[in-house]
């Protein structure tokens, strides 16, 4: 047994940090401000071993459950605080913590010399505690807490470099569009306090996850069946609504790629690795309730391949390398959601957490190729691969992992996800798992092709002049770029600081994958076969009667040779001769014509919402005329009235006239009416 | 029965005993400051007290610091100056005693009759003090009138822009709203007799389950009264007043006004239309609903479009108080299961919307002085120049759009728990009012402070140190309520509990009538 505070120390250790930070380096000791840094990666580095020691005494068998503490109590209905310390929840410390360390010693180099090197640190320390509170919470209304703190998080480092208003516009954007899924995630929780009467009756709380799992689970399983129908129904829309909100699944994906305004350190962490996959977390966590809503798992699944699909395509023609990765994030988390969709809970969170390593080394391979080329525009690299070895490797392992090729992490993972689809799928009879396993295939091919754009482009061809390169020619076209492009070109591998992050990541991404899933041997290094999708059941009510698959070669083989026609035409393309010369050309993706311009517009998607529906239906139409009307009339009615009641004023101070025959007329012509109605009504007798 | 504790007859008219002071002393600037300062200060010392000394646990003494003596004993009226809080006071003294110290802070490098400044204010803070302290209806009604001349003179002298204007409509506006309740407060001696002023008595049980008195109607005198507090708080569409005294007030008036006055109102519905009204708040709930929903989400709506900082926040407050009437209609659950909930979270948002407030226009009033303007055009990348400002409108935008760990969050999600049970669909609705929030809170802080700093913003200097004091103070206090709200929730349920009880005794009551 382990003590609760132990666990709790993962969290409270950035907190120290986030507050050492602020309140303390950043007012007392700025000129110092390397120390923020230290200060946060040996916090870091110790919640890390204790996520590692968690995740040995889990995996170990033991059961931690600890005692909730009261945080608000309201008549019948309280909301407590406390630990939910299961095999995901292990995992994911262990993801968050470690993914969030490497980025921290990355960024030490990175963003060396930033005058806000402080509250980069400060921002950092809130956001990996925000998000170990998310991955911990037992009560829901504690894990929307936190879930919300990450997404203020995540706003504030998107807009870290807040004086360029592309930063502060996509911060604001990423904010918003997450909220408006939060609404769902928000009613959801409401509509489950409201059952508080119905839990507190048969000795549950309503906002315990756990006890939330046993509402939801038949009578036949040992749960208490309190959940269901159209209102299980509308409990897990909400909830899905906030995890595809964060979790950028289409249509609410349009907020990722424009979160890479944030420094590359910062994508790699949180719009790659943490943040983004809580969405799938969060529907993991919730996992048992949405098994018992069989349309809301279709919804899910078929959302996490059209999500899978739709952004690979638009991963083929961006021309700024964090966007490529960005859509690739977005399409890998369809995957993820996929997955959880067609009840495959496993692969699903293994592959988050594979995704989370070879995501992470690809945004900050990324950064180092900006710290050398000064720019992110593929189309000003080029042959970068002389100049910097390393991150070349480096970059080509991530993306052999994300392709999905044997043996790297990526494979093992999306391998189980394709054949959690196979299984679901017919192929005789038109039915959701066939749509989602053609989608997801088709993704898969998507990929290949992007990700060969990308490398050839960045690593292979001759260099194209980089950050100077295109300020100049933008200059001549009249465009000011502004600060995200750096005229500094400086063709070398980056500090040591940057690097080791990066041979860390690698060596994980080609091991982690297997090690953590062995599969046709007994066990690798005493890890059993199947052990991380085991494991990872584990978590999940016995009833559920979940295993993990067997390999399948055919499957293999078909995502295999798909990836390979892929990363074919990729190469044959843009390594032929036209593409390798040292001028920006028109790229061989726009010879796709009117498929070209549908995907470089996004599937005009972002002009519906900021054009259409934010700009003219909201803005012009609904808040103008609001305000006119709260001018002119609700305003106007009350001015109206105090105009009217002046001019009343004024009216009858005509009758004033100081003349005191008319006075008299009328007080006798008065006295004659009220007497006249007094013997009228004959009240005299 | 005499009681004379004298606790909160020094925490209402100490304020009062410094204005004296200022009247019979020199007219000396830094005099005047230091007396304020002092008296503000003092005044926060006692609020802390009143607020730590309440016996919350105590079931049996609901009303604590009584002070008592018979005031006026005619035949024809009897009153008493009656004073004591119970859970839901308490709090708002807190608040009070706050923002009064926040506010007075915020006005030390006024130039302009320095003295007569202080002297209005002063007398502003005993009036709302008197206001959440007063147990008996006639002596509630007097410090709510007399809060009016302060306000409308600082408004008038010391405002800018159509500060006649606004101070005026501002006056109509309020006096409109007294009108009604004097009419109510007689109907109220007429149809019940004089104990129904008397708040201890008439909140036992409510003036529903009394023999109603002849032609008044209770229903009236539940609507002469609504309307007096709604023009208050203010509710749609009797929020017109609200902007232009807002935008025209000086800094520290906005802060009392949106920090203290209007709670007024919120305080106001809860004390006498929910307490003495237990049927009528019960079955007319759904009005109350109704045009909290359009609060809310009108109020939202219109905020997007303002220009200038003030107005802005001054209009996300008709949103924000539209929670507090959402949060008083989830009294429209059916009896028994009527929950403290609801009424908790309207409440909590008074005192949440009060700091949150208050310190934004704390902000605003920061980067008016120094950047000389507040129109957001005008303004952008300011942070660059003063990111202490800077970090406090971040930390009161994000506490206003309900942001978790911030005490917003609290008083929101309390608001809605409790009206979902009576109105899912209407609470559907409100909760929108959160995107809005987003919504117009980050582009203000996107156009005003983020971006690139325009040349004539340069020179821009950022809040000094003693301009620091009062921002470090609301945000500790945001912080404190969001992270461990219970130290105020405990309070305002042991506050509101008995209220509720009353509604849901009712069901008791009116079964027995049915069987009969």
């Amino acid at each position: 047994m382990i003590s609760e505070w132990l666990v709790w120390s993962v969290f409270l250790l950035p907190v120290a940090a986030f507050i050492v930070i602020s309140l303390v380096v950043r007012p007392l000791f700025n000129r110092y401000a390397v120390v923020s840094g230290l200060i946060l990666i040996v916090c870091l580095t110790i919640s890390f071993l204790i996520s590692v020691y968690v995740l040995a005494i889990v995996a170990s068998g033991v059961n931690l459950v600890f005692e909730a503490h009261d945080w608000l109590i309201l008549g019948s209905a309280k909301i407590s605080i406390g630990l939910l310390v299961d095999s995901v929840t292990a995992i994911m410390l262990v993801v968050v913590t470690g993914v969030s360390l490497l980025v921290q010693i990355y960024s030490l180099g990175y963003m060396k010399g930033d005058p806000s090197f402080c509250r980069y640190y400060a921002y950092m320390a809130l956001f990996t505690a925000s998000m170990i509170g998310v991955v911990i919470a037992v009560n829901i209304v504690q894990l929307y807490a936190f879930w919300e703190l990450v997404g203020v998080s995540s706003y504030l480092l998107i807009g870290f470099w807040h004086e360029r208003s592309s930063a502060a516009a996509a911060a604001k954007k990423a904010f918003i569009i997450t909220r408006i899924g939060d609404v769902g995630f928000l009613l959801a929780i409401v509509y489950l306090f409201v059952q508080s009467d119905s839990f507190g009756a048969i000795g549950l709380n309503s906002l315990h996850i756990p006890d939330i799992w046993i509402a939801a689970q038949p009578l036949a399983a040992g749960g208490a069946a309190l959940l269901g129908g159209t209102g299980l129904l509308f409990l897990t829309l909400g909830i899905f609504a906030g995890a595809a909100g964060k979790s950028g699944q289409f249509p609410l994906h349009t907020w990722l790629p424009d979160a890479m305004e944030g420094p590359t350190p910062v994508s790699a962490l949180i719009h790659a690795a943490t943040m983004v996959a809580a969405g799938v977390f969060l529907v993991a966590r919730l996992y048992p309730v949405f098994e018992q809503s069989s349309d809301t798992m279709l919804i899910i699944a078929i959302i996490g391949a059209v999500t899978a699909f739709v952004a690979a395509a638009l991963g083929l023609v961006m021309n700024d390398i964090k966007r490529v990765m960005a859509y690739s994030t977005v399409s890998q988390l369809g995957y993820m959601m996929a997955a959880l969709g067609l009840g495959a809970f496993g692969p699903a969170m293994f592959h988050l957490f594979t995704h989370a390593f070879f995501k992470a080394l690809l945004f900050l391979c990324a950064g180092s190729v900006n710290h050398a080329a000064g720019t992110f525009n593929m189309q000003y690299m080029g042959g970068l691969r002389k100049s910097m070895p390393i991150t070349y490797v480096a970059t080509i392992i991530g993306a052999l992992s994300l392709v999905g090729i044997i043996p790297f992490a990526g494979f093992w993972s999306k391998d189980e996800i394709l054949m959690s689809a196979n299984v679901a799928s017919n192929l005789t009879v038109i039915s959701v798992g066939t749509i989602v396993f053609i989608l997801l295939l088709a993704g898969v091919f998507l990929t290949a092709l992007y990700s060969a754009r990308m490398i050839h482009l960045t690593f292979h061809g001759q260099f194209r002049g980089g950050g100077t390169r295109e300020i100049s020619d933008a200059e001549s076209r009249g465009v000011d770029l502004g600060p995200n492009v750096s005229s500094h070109v400086h063709l070398a591998e980056s500090p040591i600081l940057m690097v080791v992050p990066l041979l860390i990541l690698s060596f994980l991404t080609v091991t982690v994958g297997y090690i953590s899933n062995p599969q046709w041997v007994k066990s690798v290094f005493g890890i059993p076969k199947h052990w991380i999708t085991e494991f990872l059941i584990e978590s999940l009510p016995a009833y559920l009667n979940m295993h993990s698959l067997e390999f399948d070669p055919l499957v293999a083989v078909i995502s295999t040779v798909i990836v390979l026609i892929g990363l074919s035409i990729g190469s044959w393309v843009y390594l032929g001769s036209r593409y390798a010369s040292p001028n920006p050309s028109e790229d061989p993706i726009s010879r796709l014509g009117p498929l070209y311009v549908i995907l470089s517009n996004k599937y005009y998607i972002d002009y519906l919402y900021e054009n259409i529906i934010v700009r003219k239906l909201f803005y012009t139409a609904i808040v103008g005329i609001s305000d006119a009307f709260d001018k002119y009339i609700v305003d106007g009615v009350f001015n109206g009235l105090g105009i009217a009641s002046k001019k009343l004023g004024r009216a009858l101070t005509m009758l004033q006239t100081g003349q005191v025959q008319l006075y008299t007329i009328v007080a006798v012509a008065g006295t004659i009416i009220l007497l006249a109605i007094y013997l009228a009504s004959g009240s005299w007798n | 029965m005499i009681e004379f504790n004298g606790l909160l007859t020094a925490t209402v008219f100490l304020p009062a005993l410094g204005a004296l002071v200022l009247i019979l002393g020199p007219d000396n600037r830094f005099f005047s400051r230091f007396v304020a300062t002092i008296v503000a200060a003092g005044d926060f010392v006692l609020a802390i007290l009143v607020f730590s000394l309440f016996d919350r646990t105590d079931t049996a003494a609901r009303f604590q610091f009584l002070d008592q003596w018979v005031w006026i004993s005619s035949d024809a009226i009897k009153s008493t100056y009656l004073l004591g809080v119970d859970g839901l006071s308490a709090p708002l003294v807190l608040l009070t005693g706050l923002l009064g110290l926040c506010a007075v802070l915020a006005s030390l490098k006024i130039t302009l009759r320095v003295k007569q400044y202080f002297i209005w204010v002063l007398l502003l803070q005993t009036s709302v003090m008197g206001v959440f302290t007063s147990l008996d209806v006639l002596l509630f009604f007097l410090f709510w009138e007399v809060e009016l001349i302060p306000m409308y003179m600082l408004i008038t002298t010391w405002g800018s822009g159509r500060r006649e204007y606004s101070g005026m409509k501002f006056l109509i506006f309020t006096i409109a709203g007294s009108a009604a309740m004097l009419v109510a407060i007689l109907g109220l001696i007429l149809t019940q007799g004089d104990q129904a002023l008397n708040m201890m008595i008439s909140l036992e049980s409510g003036f529903g389950l009394m023999p109603s008195g002849g032609v008044i109607s209770l229903s009236l005198l539940f609507w002469l009264f609504f309307v007096a507090f709604a023009i208050k708080l203010p509710v749609w569409p009797l929020h017109t007043w609200l902007p232009d005294a807002h935008t025209d007030a000086p800094t520290a008036a906005s802060v009392i006004l949106a920090g203290v006055m209007l709670k007024m109102g919120g305080y106001g519905l809860l004390r006498i239309n929910v307490g003495m009204f237990p049927e009528h708040i019960h079955s007319f709930a759904w009005i109350l609903m109704i045009l909290g929903v359009i609060s809310v989400i009108y109020g939202g709506v219109v905020t997007v479009r303002q220009t200038d900082l003030k107005r802005l926040v001054a209009y996300s407050s008709v949103s924000h108080m539209g929670l507090v009437l959402v949060g008083i209609a989830s009294v429209g659950a059916s009896y028994t299961y009527v929950s403290v909930t609801g009424l908790t979270g309207a409440a909590m948002q008074l005192f949440t919307h009060g700091t949150i407030t208050g310190l934004l226009f704390l902000c605003v009033g920061l980067i008016y002085d120094k950047a000389h303007t507040r129109s957001i055009p005008q303004l952008g990348g300011i942070a660059q120049r003063m990111p202490i400002v800077g970090i406090a409108v971040l930390v009161a935008g994000f506490g206003s759009l309900g942001l978790p760990g911030l005490s917003g969050f609290v008083s929101e999600i309390l608001v809605f728990f409790g009206a979902f049970t009576a109105f899912p669909v209407l609470t559907v609705v409100a909760v929108l009012g959160i995107v809005l929030a987003a919504g117009y809170i980050l582009w203000m802080i996107q156009r005003a402070l983020f971006g690139s700093l325009p040349d004539h913003l340069s020179e821009l200097k950022d809040a000094d140190r003693l301009e620091c004091i009062p921002l470090i103070l609301m945000i500790i206090s945001i912080v404190i309520i969001g992270i461990y709200p219970s130290v105020l929730t405990d309070v305002f349920n042991s506050g509101l509990e008995p209220m509720v009880s009353v509604i849901n005794n009712m069901s008791v009551i009116n079964i027995g009538l049915l069987g009969n």
